[in-house]
């Protein structure tokens, strides 16, 4: 069946339907990563975006609840030069294209991607809807027009947890206990915390911090999340609370912050975000860590920035800069036991060079549990 | 950490002549490695062997020794240009082996040298497998299960720890001798067995057997603050079993997770920080159960090898260049990424593409060869092709193989129409199940067909379940190829009436235009028409990020998608050199080495340069050579396409080889400009009967020849001419079934197996010129002058194909009548067919007279062996002469070094890859096997000629005894040769009826058994080393006599064979000459500069 994505630029493309037939908008970015497909499906970041893979060939080997970042899919819409229609994985249990279906994923196949991409990096990311309807093309530039805008949206409160729960209990585990705050958190950083022996709780954004006070955690886990991080109003409060107290505690909770949960954090601390013009996608990005001078390589998936400037005067120390385009990747408070890092850490998909950031955390929790 | 100060000079090392397992990619890495290091300010000197390498240009590195590549020369270079380090990892096997060498004599520490790159330990650690095993182990990585030194008494035991099947090799053996894979307990003991008695040291190694998994590779880089990055992973279409050499692969791996892939990456980390490559490239190779995903690590390299060079080609990042560039200290994230110039090379190059390689067999070269392929590599060449998906790639990758397909089958050959017409009978049609049941096996056995006949088998009814267990191939493969079918169907049922939709589906999938007129019945012409009109090619860039940075890398493939991205560099008039294609025997690196120089040329010249190959070892096919470079197969299709997109003036084919010369016809007709020669001239040449005319008027001679359809006609233009007659059959390259018969019965012999492999046809005869001289003449002309390059005399007789045989420049035995008649046959010949360019001929000489036998007007496989020998740059003087410059502007800053007299010798030799198939014999004839070259020169002609030898691995025996077999027309010959070894102190041996000979003639020679004779006979003096050097000459024809044996065992013995009088005889004047002095090494700078 026939497909059409049309950008509020005017740009169209005309290719085949896949997955979910039906009509939906967002914001058009793309990714990098030739792997970890239905990881990135499934990651929350990714809400009200419709995501294009540079990678010609999707699906390759098939979905498994082992690849879930959370429990459904999340992009509005998925574009590929090709789905696979067949899976050749020994873990798959279904193709893309049922699961697809099944989550009621909208996708576009057998377009030029690449000219897509070189638009998108050129005009930058856009709005744009798929449509499987029989409409003119033109008809839906106008309509992606009046799609909503990320700038200034907030999508945490669509992604975050409804009530409070503790993260995989079976595990026993009975190490420093994390308070996550759940701004679309991925598995995997739950998962890497507790095979550190973490016990992790995960709170709705929304949380108070009187609330995670009463809860005592040994650490707090700022998580990846989608949409505007200026929007997120009411992260940047709780976090700017945990500052305060934390300023005039004896022991300080240490603080972690991932992506969204970076930006927040840099918000808190007086910083100001801004939009990059294509973003950061995909799993090869070159970080610097200005402490060690060493690169690692990194995912990333965001479309704001930390404003460097923004940062001068504040107790803030800068430890990380993108190779590529010189903006920040992490952040330290000078004399707290704050940090954080733009990119993921937990990988899934991508590299694991950055994993020592959670032995760290848990180090710095440790530290607290024996002061 | 910036780059090095301590150092002053490097060192590096090359890897020699190509050989399978070892061909251009090295001088692809060195030449970028040397470029690079140069531009840091380093004083570069290099060694390298083979004379048609770009590295080996004397203008490459400060100081070039073209000289054998054994540890005394590199020590005595060491020695006189005192490196501080040397760099061995950028000339493969060879230079990681000569490094451990240096080591171990104790070269390195004398001069205080250091290996950069990677240290000796790392070296050993990589290469000795059972050390490299435990040092896996010891990180917990998994490695298959393996025994090592096992006796027969434990062996079983030991066996069924292992588990089946299981792998026997047996120690120190060459060519996979006494090596079996054992599937079951019962079938054990046997092979165990088989393996001791092969092995001279009587042991043998168990290792669990692996095959059938999938296979990956990994190319790592790190540098010296421990930063490693993947540049590429690489999927192998063939499971384990195949060597990766010889596998079709497939960028990047398609059929892994990313926590697979992301365990495989951490495990190559893991794995080059515990071999301990301080920096530079690595290529880890993994196998991993498709049942568990449980990965095991295979071997790892410690340098930059072949699969580097196809992960530069296939993603744009050059590895080579990195290494050289960490190697002196550089850190990953200090360079700039060399595509977007903006972001650093610390990152993982990410493609939007996929990229296909399928090797390049000889097996028609070696027909008595076990074709099955296994882990012995046995292709010769490649090729690579990138399209949007796995088919296109795949489908435009077997187009430019040059094996006379089209794609994927529905090309009309002939298994394909058998295929296409048994496929319509019923299922128990009894043809139709003996086809099938052949199909089958070459879907089980691995073979260089396999991948057609997976596409047949899905013709014949068999699904994608069926092929992957009979391939163990992974099913997301199987399912692509069954897609092209599905395809390849529906064009069918279209016919004629195919719509524009399904031939952009069918361009998609990478359907050339010659598949599709046989598919629909349309022309090809129309379907060009059509497409043209409706689905214009576009051309995509390869810029290492999927196009998330701007790039303007000049590096493009071809696709049928919506943009087109390869807009003009320049207002300057663009010219095409075209390509060689993958490696082939008869067509390698000597012809890459010629389009690089062309393309250089141009750009001098003050044109746009455009490349257009498919072979990614090569230095043509680096996007710096040319001034755009498109990656693409050299067929009229793909050629024609870049003309039009590039607006190009006109094409050069005369650099690449037969391939693009093949070319030249079909372009012209196209309405391409064909720069240079004209076609009809190279028609002139080509054609016999217009060359003879030719000939006739410019009353040069040529040897007697007719023409035969049929046995009669043979023989009656057989006596004609006069026995001994060459047949062979027309339009063949590389001497493909050339024979020399010496009488009636051969003739018939040959006519009747020529007849029933019903290919070929017209035979054509020539008189032999029995034991004439053979020599090349290499020349220039412009139309109005002609510039004799250089005067080869071959070392061995007529008879033997030029690119098989040794020859010697300047000649040294030729009377100034010949040379004054070949330089004057070669002006006129030149004149006369108007060569703008290059032009090759090659003459016998025969009691002073000189004939002609073929004149080839285009680049030779000798341009780069006389460049070097002469120091006069053949290939730029040629190219610039075909874009129109007069030779004489183009001669004149060359003038003072053409006019000096050379006080040297320059000896090319040849090297063949009888090791990799032990079953053909070791017989020279009139079809070339050579795979590559190497070069000797000195001073002297036996220096020179010693020094050859010793760099093509069959260094002259100083002492001991030489073994004599020889037929009995031959004996006398080898009297003076037997006489002259004595003389030197050499012991004789003779198998009888020689040593009888020689001992009648005053000879002191022990007589060894013949085979039938008993014991200790002649193959076990051999075996056990008790003679240096086999002087045997084969009895005729295929014979599976004792020569045979003889040979065969000497060769796998590694005591080395001359069959030839003329070998033997320039053996003994090297000897002579040589045998007492010490070798000097010579820097062809230094040579140059002795020039009087």
């Amino acid at each position: 069946m026939k497909a059409i994505l049309a950008l509020e630029t005017g740009r169209f493309f005309e290719g085949a339907s896949f997955g979910s037939v039906r009509e939906t908008s967002g914001e058009v970015v793309f990714c990098t990563a030739l792997t970890g497909y239905q990881e990135i499906m499934t990651d929350p970041s990714y809400q009200g975006q419709i995501v294009v893979m540079t990678y010609p060939h999707i699906g390759n080997y098939g979905v498994s609840p082992d690849f879930d970042e959370s429990k459904k899919p999340h992009v509005s819409g998925y574009v590929a030069r090709e789905f696979s229609p067949i899976a050749s994985h020994w873990k798959s249990v279904a193709r893309i294209e049922d699961y697809m279906k099944q989550h009621n994923v909208v996708g576009i196949e057998g377009i030029d991607t690449r000219a897509l991409v070189r638009h998108l990096r050129t005009v930058g990311v856009c709005r744009g809807i798929i449509s499987t309807e029989n409409v003119k093309p033109e008809g839906l530039v106008e309509r992606a027009k009046k799609a909503g805008a990320m700038v200034g949206a907030d999508l945490v409160k669509e992604v975050t947890c409804g009530q409070r729960y503790d993260w995989k209990k079976d595990l026993g585990a009975h190490g420093p206990r994390v308070a996550l705050m759940d701004f679309g958190a991925k598995f995997n950083i739950m998962n890497s915390l507790a095979a550190l022996g973490c016990e992790v709780t995960v709170f709705p954004a929304k949380t108070g911090f009187d609330e995670l006070k009463k809860f005592n955690p040994d650490g707090i886990m700022l998580s990846n999340g989608p949409g505007d991080p200026a929007a997120v109003t009411y992260g940047i409060d709780t976090i700017r609370k945990i500052v305060v107290h934390n300023e005039g505690a004896a022991t300080p909770i240490p603080v972690f912050g991932i992506c969204l949960g970076h930006q927040l954090l840099g918000l808190a601390l007086g910083g100001k975000t801004f939009k990059l013009k294509f973003g950061h996608r995909g799993a090869n990005h070159p970080v610097k860590d200005l402490t060690t001078g060493k690169v690692e390589v990194t995912t990333q998936n965001h479309g704001f920035a930390v404003d460097t400037g923004s940062l001068s005067g504040k107790p803030v120390e800068l430890t990380h800069i993108n190779l590529n385009d010189q903006t920040l990747e992490g952040l330290r408070h000078k004399k707290l036991p704050l940090f954080s890092v733009q990119y993921h850490p937990e990988a899934c998909p991508g590299p694991h060079d950055a994993h020592y950031l959670f032995d760290r955390f848990v180090g710095l929790m440790k530290k607290k549990v024996t002061a | 950490m910036p780059k090095r100060t301590d150092i002053e000079t490097i060192l590096i090392i090359g890897s020699g002549p190509i050989v399978i397992g070892q061909a251009c990619e090295f001088d692809y890495s060195g030449a970028q490695a040397v470029k690079a290091l140069k531009k840091e300010g380093y004083r570069v000197v290099l060694i390298n062997s083979n004379p048609a390498t770009i590295m080996t240009d004397p203008e490459f590195a400060h100081a070039t020794y073209v000289e054998p590549l054994i540890p005394s020369m590199v020590e005595r270079i060491i020695e006189k240009e005192k490196p501080q380090v040397i760099l061995p990892t950028l000339g493969g096997q060879t230079a990681l082996n000569l490094a451990v060498a240096l080591h171990e004599r104790g070269s390195l520490a004398k001069y205080n040298v250091e290996l950069i790159g990677a240290k000796v330990d790392a070296i050993r650690r990589a290469e000795d497998r059972e050390l490299f095993k435990k040092t896996m182990m010891g990180i917990g990585l998994s490695v298959p299960k393996a025994a090592w030194r096992v006796p027969l008494s434990e062996a079983e035991h030991i066996a069924e720890d292992i588990g089946f099947p299981l792998i026997i090799r047996a120690s120190f053996t060459l060519g996979g001798i006494g090596s079996a894979i054992v599937y079951t307990r019962e079938d054990f003991l046997a092979a165990a067995r088989r393996g001791l008695d092969a092995s001279p040291i009587h042991e043998i190694l168990l290792e669990q057997s692996v095959i059938g998994w999938k296979e990956y590779e990994l190319e790592v880089m790190r540098d010296r603050a421990d930063q490693c990055v993947v540049i590429c992973s690489i999927e192998n279409l063939d499971p384990m079993g195949v060597h990766t050499g010889d596998s079709i692969t497939v960028a990047p791996a398609q059929t892994l997770s990313d926590p697979d892939y992301q365990i495989l990456r951490d495990q190559s980390f893991a794995c080059i920080r515990a071999i301990g490559v301080e920096t530079g490239g690595s290529n880890v190779q993994f196998a991993v159960d498709p049942k568990t995903g449980h990965a095991s690590i295979i071997e790892m390299n410690p340098r930059v090898s072949r699969s580097s060079a196809l992960a530069s080609k296939a993603t744009g990042f050059p590895i080579a260049k990195m290494a050289a560039l960490l190697a002196v200290g550089y850190r990953l994230d200090e360079i700039p990424n060399d595509i977007t110039k903006k972001t650093p090379a610390c990152f993982e190059p990410v493609i939007d593409y996929v990229v296909t390689k399928i090797p390049r067999f000889a097996f028609e070269k070696f027909t008595e060869a076990d074709q099955t392929l296994n882990t012995s590599m046995k292709s010769v060449g490649e090729v690579m092709a990138i399209g949007r998906t796995f088919r296109e790639s795949l489908q435009k990758a077997l187009r430019g193989l040059e094996i006379g397909r089209a794609g994927l089958g529905a090309d009309g050959k002939s298994i394909v129409a058998k295929v296409d017409e048994l496929s319509q009978r019923g299922s128990d049609d009894p043809e139709k199940k003996k086809l099938l049941e052949e199909v089958e096996n070459k879907i089980r056995i691995p073979n260089c067909d396999r991948i057609f006949n997976i596409k047949y088998a899905f013709q014949l009814g068999l699904t994608v379940e069926d092929i992957c267990r009979l391939s163990l191939i992974d099913p997301w493969f199987i399912h692509h190829i069954g897609m092209i079918w599905e395809l390849e169907k529906e064009i069918r049922a279209a016919g004629k009436a195919m719509d524009v939709p399904l031939l952009r589906r069918a361009k998609r999938d990478g359907f050339s235009d010659v598949q599709l007129a046989y598919l629909t019945g349309l022309k090809s012409d129309a379907i060009a028409k059509m497409r043209k009109e409706h689905v214009p090619v576009t051309f995509k860039r390869v810029d290492t990020c999927a196009a998330k940075f701007p790039a303007d890398t000049p590096y493009f493939y071809s696709t049928y998608e919506e943009e087109d991205e390869s807009l003009p560099l320049s207002k300057k008039e663009r010219v095409i050199v075209l390509g060689g294609g993958p490696n082939r025997i008869g067509q390698g690196i000597e012809f890459d080495y010629c389009c690089v120089h062309a393309a250089w040329a141009i750009k001098e010249c003050g044109y746009e340069a455009i490349m257009v190959n498919c072979n990614p070892e090569t230095v043509s096919t680096d996007y710096d050579t040319s001034d755009q470079l498109f990656f693409e197969p050299l067929t009229l299709e793909d050629v024609v396409n870049v003309v039009e997109r590039t607006g190009a003036k006109g094409v050069i084919p005369q650099f690449g080889g037969q391939t693009p010369l093949n070319l030249a016809k079909p372009l012209l007709k196209a309405g391409v400009q064909i720069l240079g020669t004209s076609a009809d001239s190279i028609d002139i040449a080509e054609d016999r009967e217009r060359f003879g005319a030719l000939l006739k008027k410019l009353n040069i001679p040529h040897p007697a020849n007719g023409t035969a359809r049929n046995l009669k006609e043979a023989e009656e233009a057989a006596e004609r001419v006069g026995y001994p007659v060459m047949v062979r059959p027309s339009y063949v390259l590389g001497g493909r079934a050339m024979e020399v018969v010496f009488d009636k019965a051969q003739l018939a012999d040959y006519m009747r197996r020529a007849l029933e492999s019903g290919a070929g046809l017209p035979i054509l005869l020539d008189r032999f010129l029995e034991d004439a001289k053979e020599v090349d003449v290499d020349a220039v002309c412009d139309g109005k002058d002609v510039f004799i390059a250089g005067i080869m005399e071959h070392i061995e007789e007529a008879g033997i194909h030029s690119g098989d045989s040794a020859c010697v420049l300047p000649p040294h035995s030729l009377e100034p009548k010949v040379l004054e008649d070949l330089t004057r046959y070669t002006t006129e010949m030149a004149l006369a067919l108007e060569v703008k360019g290059l032009i090759n001929i090659q003459y016998a000489v025969q009691n002073g007279t000189v004939y002609v036998l073929e004149a080839n007007p285009r680049a030779s496989r000798t341009v780069p062996f006389v460049s070097k020998a002469t120091g006069v740059p053949l290939a730029k003087v040629a190219a610039m002469v075909m874009v129109g410059k007069s030779l004489k502007d183009v001669l004149a800053p060359w003038g003072k070094v053409i006019a000096q007299r050379k006080p040297w010798f320059s000896v090319k030799e040849v090297v063949f890859p009888w090791l990799r198939f032990p079953e053909v014999d070791v017989v020279l004839g009139p079809e070339m096997r050579s795979t590559g070259e190497v070069m000797g020169i000195d001073v002297d002609y036996g220096t020179a000629f010693g020094k050859s030898q010793a760099a093509a691995g069959g260094a002259l025996p100083k002492k001991g005894t030489i073994l004599f077999s020889l037929r009995i027309r031959d004996r006398a010959q080898a009297l003076p040769i037997a006489r002259a070894f004595e003389k030197m102190g050499y012991g004789l041996m003779g198998t009888e009826g020689t040593a009888v000979y020689l001992r009648e003639n005053g000879l002191n020679i022990q007589s060894v058994k013949k085979i039938a004779e008993g014991r200790p006979n002649v193959l076990d003096v051999i075996k056990n080393r008790e003679v240096v050097l086999v002087l045997n000459t084969p009895e005729g024809h295929r014979s599976r006599s004792d020569g045979f044996h003889i040979r065969r065992t000497a060769l796998l013995s590694n005591v080395p064979i001359i069959t030839t009088h003329a070998a033997a005889r320039a053996v003994v004047e090297g000897l002579q000459q040589s045998r007492e002095r010490r070798w000097e090494a010579r820097s062809l700078q230094d040579l140059y500069k002795s020039g009087v």
